[in-house]
């Protein structure tokens, strides 16, 4: 069965708190050099085949639902 | 005026909201998330909370609920509709408004007495108020950092879409300061503090948010001059 990954990222140019916690918490526990951390989301859809028509209907679902274009960024692939 | 509430599982002050039209003189009708039916109501409140157990993103699942086809569609007709907290959030899901909701920029959740000051008054939910003027509510949010692009935000403010702005503290990261706004017909607000629980002498921090329920009987008068 085939799997269609969403990747949700916030826009760069919007603050991202849950990052920042991230990247306080990191030298807390001794891990050292991150510069940057963003937090997003990943949904992993699992169709049972792949063409355009199905890339196009994820399209549509990442920008209706799965993402808020407002403040968000998405990338579709196909995972083997 | 019949005024509807809608519970989404997860709503917290559904309740309080019904109390609070009651108390600007209004019908507090009970509406439910999941039913396609407005039950003739005349204005619509979405109350705060945490819809849908916040899941995804706040308000992104309750905008497509049978209760919010019915609600956009009404909003489009121009029937007054305010969203309180997560009510902004979902406005803003659902597109009636601009914008979005995101994490208090320092990570806290806030409750406190907010000062704001009321900067739209052509608004069903903001008339009972003078250009201007200087309110306390309560405000309690995770989620409540108002951010947009910046054409949007300045379209906003060259417009008069900004209903009220926080005064002496910017309590969530809100970018300009902005508390709430409303669409260009005026008929859809979306606040993030909590005027319906500012209603009561009893309850804490003075009766400043009563201004949002006791203003609407005069907003029916506008729309039917309007029509007629």
């Amino acid at each position: 069965m085939p799997r269609v990954v969403v990747d949700v990222m916030p826009k760069p140019e919007i603050l991202d708190p849950q990052g920042k916690a991230v990247l306080g918490a990191l030298p807390r526990l001794g891990f050292s050099g991150v510069t940057e951390v963003r937090q997003g989301k990943r949904f992993e859809l699992e169709v049972a085949h792949v063409d355009d028509a199905v890339l196009a209907e994820v399209e549509k679902m990442a920008e209706t639902l799965l993402s808020n274009p407002v403040i968000e960024d998405y990338r579709v692939r196909v995972e083997s | 005026m019949r005024v509807g509430v809608v519970t989404f599982p997860g709503s917290l002050d559904d309740v309080d909201a019904r109390r609070a039209v009651r108390l600007g003189d209004h019908e507090a009708v009970a509406l439910w998330h999941g039913e396609h039916d407005l039950r003739g109501v005349d204005a619509v409140i979405l109350p705060g909370g945490f819809s849908y157990g916040d899941y995804l993103r706040c308000g992104a699942i309750s905008r497509f609920s049978p209760v919010m086809t019915e609600v956009i569609a009404a909003a489009e007709r121009g029937m007054p509709v305010l969203g309180i907290c997560n009510g902004f959030q979902i406005l803003c899901e659902s597109h009636l408004l601009p914008g979005a909701l995101i994490r208090n920029d320092h990570r806290h959740f806030v409750c406190r007495d907010q000062r704001l000051r009321i900067e739209s008054t052509d608004t069903p939910w903001t008339r009972a108020y003078a250009p201007g003027q200087e309110i306390t509510v309560v405000l309690k949010n995770g989620e409540g950092g108002y951010v947009a692009d910046e054409a949007t935000l300045d379209r906003l403010e060259g417009e008069g879409q900004v209903v009220a702005r926080y005064l002496e503290l910017n309590p969530n990261g809100s970018m300009r300061d902005i508390a709430g706004v409303r669409n260009a017909r005026g008929n859809v607000v979306g606040l993030m503090p909590h005027p319906e629980h500012s209603v009561e002498e009893l309850t804490g921090s003075g009766t400043d948010g009563l201004g949002f329920f006791t203003g609407l009987a005069g907003w029916v008068g506008v729309a039917e001059a309007v029509l007629s």
